[in-house]
């Protein structure tokens, strides 16, 4: 037996909306409606919590009667050189991975974005085990240039590095790969040296997702907590960093854990509205 | 190799890609367009490639001026950048980030002019193709013509020993491409090396280009003047590009068995074994009864297939033995009343019949 639907009221709006370009239609099934809705609420209101709970009357004094603004300004210059760093190896890695192929190719890129899942805090520990006073590299460095990493706003700096150059490894690459190389070639037959080509062709075709990576990797070494706890450690002005001063001062003053969560939350902000061509159109990232 | 070949272009080579080989003998000599007509996947722009330095020949060699550009044998290879090789592409790759004059400046800078003297020397040739006006602008705001220009000077401001010029006008949309071809005929005329210019529009390769090499599969079918090729077109692709019913038969002297069944009684050159056959389209008169006796000495029954309405004419493809492409009239066609199905005579002399031994693709 065929089963039939009685028709269903249509408005105008509707109808308009439907025949449009889009054709999206308004109503949601309830079997997806339901769970979505619990997604949205999941997903809001932690953050409305830290908003309504905001010291907003005293938040200047919240702030300062912390280290806030020395790990601050901790957080926002390590978070600057991770990114610097990571343009000056991470794209060149990038070129490499996209443009060339080599045994052990596959593996390699595996390696290159093991870090964007692995737990920050393994980071950490490996880390360290390279890097501290008895680690195999670190034992060098500390016999031949007497240099000591962990502790150190180096140990910072390296630990953001381990975990956020991938996200701009991976965008770089994917720009790479997609970027049309017929404009190389075309360079090449007007007497462009490889260099020349890449410096003055292919690095200005990517040019905005290279930035997309640089502001990626930026916010992710912001955000750095676990690694940089474990290889760095967190002192006051040297290796507490945003992340890890609010995790102690919830402890110790509730309400400048929240003061710098919020100034967290607002640079967050900003970096999606910086990326918001790439991010908040909907349908495909390039 | 003569004298002329050791100051141009030589290429006697074999270009694998895949499953695909290329395989080429030509030579182009300095101030001549050398036409490189063919379909898809003919291997014209692996050609061009294999040329500029964008893709290394597998076996023989490339010689530009008496110097090895690429020499499978001897191991010796010029890149891209080192060969004096202006390219311009099909879709003409301007650098969409750079202005008209910096895209033109490039390859003066690239190869180790100062910044100022590039710009000079960019201005210089944006001067000479008339684009001076649109210096500023990028590549997005042009249209399709000026486009195409800037990428011309944009190979040209190189001083490249030689040109290639990939579908230069393919990119084009009809109202505007007969004045760009004029054009560019007119800079090719100016330039002073050999140039190589691809292109699947024959009356492109007509207009433009003093010999013409036809690909097909990879391997020179034909080489020739323009004017002999449209003459006497050697494989159906060539008859079909400018518009000649060609057919391969046995001559016996003044009479010709054709491959597909049929025979032609043609003027008696004294030939013998394979040849070809070629026949314009609007020298086959169609009469719908069998005609009254004429001089005219071959007379066939045919089936109407099909009628395609060209700009002032009637294309009658007509099923028999053998085959043909018919041009009339709308009037005549009314007035016999073709349609599909119709059966009819059709008539030709003999002397509209171009009959030409059989080549293997080398120069007629």
């Amino acid at each position: 037996m065929v089963t039939r639907t009685a028709p269903s009221r249509l408005t105008a709006r509707e109808r308009a909306r439907r025949s449009g370009r889009t054709g999206a239609p308004r109503s949601v099934p309830a079997p997806l409606l339901v769970p979505a809705l619990i997604a949205v609420a999941f997903l809001f209101l932690p953050l409305a919590g830290l908003l309504i709970r905001a010291p907003w009357g005293h938040m200047g004094a919240a702030l300062s009667g912390s280290d806030a603004t020395q790990a601050l300004v901790l957080s926002l210059w390590t978070a600057s050189v991770t990114t610097g760093v990571s343009l000056v190896i991470g794209v060149p890695l990038a070129w490499v991975l996209a443009r060339t192929r080599f045994p052990g190719q596959r593996l390699l890129r595996a390696l290159v974005t093991l870090p964007l899942v692995l737990p920050p805090v393994v980071g950490g520990v490996a880390l360290l085990l390279a890097f501290s006073r008895v680690g195999f590299v670190g034992r060098y460095l500390d016999d031949w240039f007497g240099l000591t990493i962990p502790f150190t706003p180096l140990a910072v700096i390296m630990a953001e590095t381990f975990v956020a150059m991938p996200f701009l490894i991976i965008t770089v690459e994917g720009a790479l790969r997609s970027a049309d190389q017929g404009y190389e070639e075309a360079a090449a037959t007007l007497g462009a040296k490889r260099m020349t080509v890449f410096r003055r062709i292919t690095l200005p075709l990517i040019a905005p997702s290279l930035g997309a990576g640089a502001v990626l990797c930026w916010a992710r070494a912001l955000g750095e907590f676990g690694a940089t706890i474990t290889f760095a450690g967190s002192f006051p002005g040297q290796t507490e960093t945003m992340p890890i001063a609010v995790y102690y001062a919830l402890e110790t003053d509730p309400n400048a854990a929240i003061a710098l969560s919020l100034v967290l939350l607002l640079v967050s902000v900003v970096v999606l509205v910086s990326l918001r061509d790439r991010w908040l159109r909907g349908g495909t990232v390039s | 190799m003569t004298p002329a070949g050791m100051d141009g272009l030589v290429v006697d080579a074999e270009v694998r890609r895949g499953e695909f080989t290329l395989a080429v003998r030509l030579t182009a000599v300095p101030g001549q367009v050398v036409g490189v007509l063919g379909p898809n996947g003919a291997g014209k722009s692996t050609l061009l490639s294999a040329v500029a330095g964008l893709t290394p020949v597998s076996a023989g060699r490339i010689t530009l001026a008496g110097q090895a550009m690429d020499d499978a044998d001897a191991g010796t290879f010029v890149e891209a950048a080192g060969r004096p090789v202006g390219f311009v592409f099909q879709n003409y790759r301007l650098f969409p980030h750079l202005t008209v004059a910096e895209n033109v400046a490039f390859s003066p800078r690239a190869r180790g002019m100062g910044r100022r003297a590039a710009t000079a020397a960019a201005h210089h040739w944006l001067d000479r193709l008339g684009l001076t006006d649109l210096a500023g602008r990028k590549p997005d705001q042009l249209s399709g013509g000026q486009a195409q220009r800037v990428a011309l000077a944009r190979a040209l401001a190189g001083q490249p020993a030689l040109l290639l010029l990939d579908e230069p006008l393919s990119a084009l949309d009809a109202g505007t491409r007969l004045d760009v071809q004029a054009e560019l005929r007119k800079h090719l005329a100016d330039f002073a090396g050999p140039c190589l210019l691809v292109t699947h529009d024959p009356l492109e390769a007509l207009v433009l280009a003093h010999q013409l090499i036809v690909l097909e599969a990879g391997r020179i079918v034909q080489q020739g003047t323009p004017g002999q090729i449209a003459r006497q077109p050697a494989t159906a692709y060539v008859a079909k590009l400018v518009g000649l019913n060609l057919y391969t038969g046995r001559a016996d002297g003044s009479r010709v068995a054709l491959t597909g069944g049929g025979a032609f009684v043609v003027p008696d050159q004294g030939l013998h074994g394979d040849v070809l056959v070629a026949v314009r389209p609007s020298a086959v008169v169609v009469s719908s009864q069998f005609p009254q006796p004429s001089s005219a000495r071959n007379t066939w029954p045919a089936k109407v297939t099909g009628l395609t309405m060209l700009a002032d004419r009637v294309r009658i493809d007509l099923e028999g033995q053998p085959s043909a492409l018919v041009d009339v009239t709308p009037t005549a066609v009314a007035e016999l009343s073709l349609s599909p199905g119709s059966q009819v005579w059709l008539t030709v002399k003999a002397t509209e019949l171009e009959v030409y031994p059989r080549t293997d693709g080398q120069p007629a």
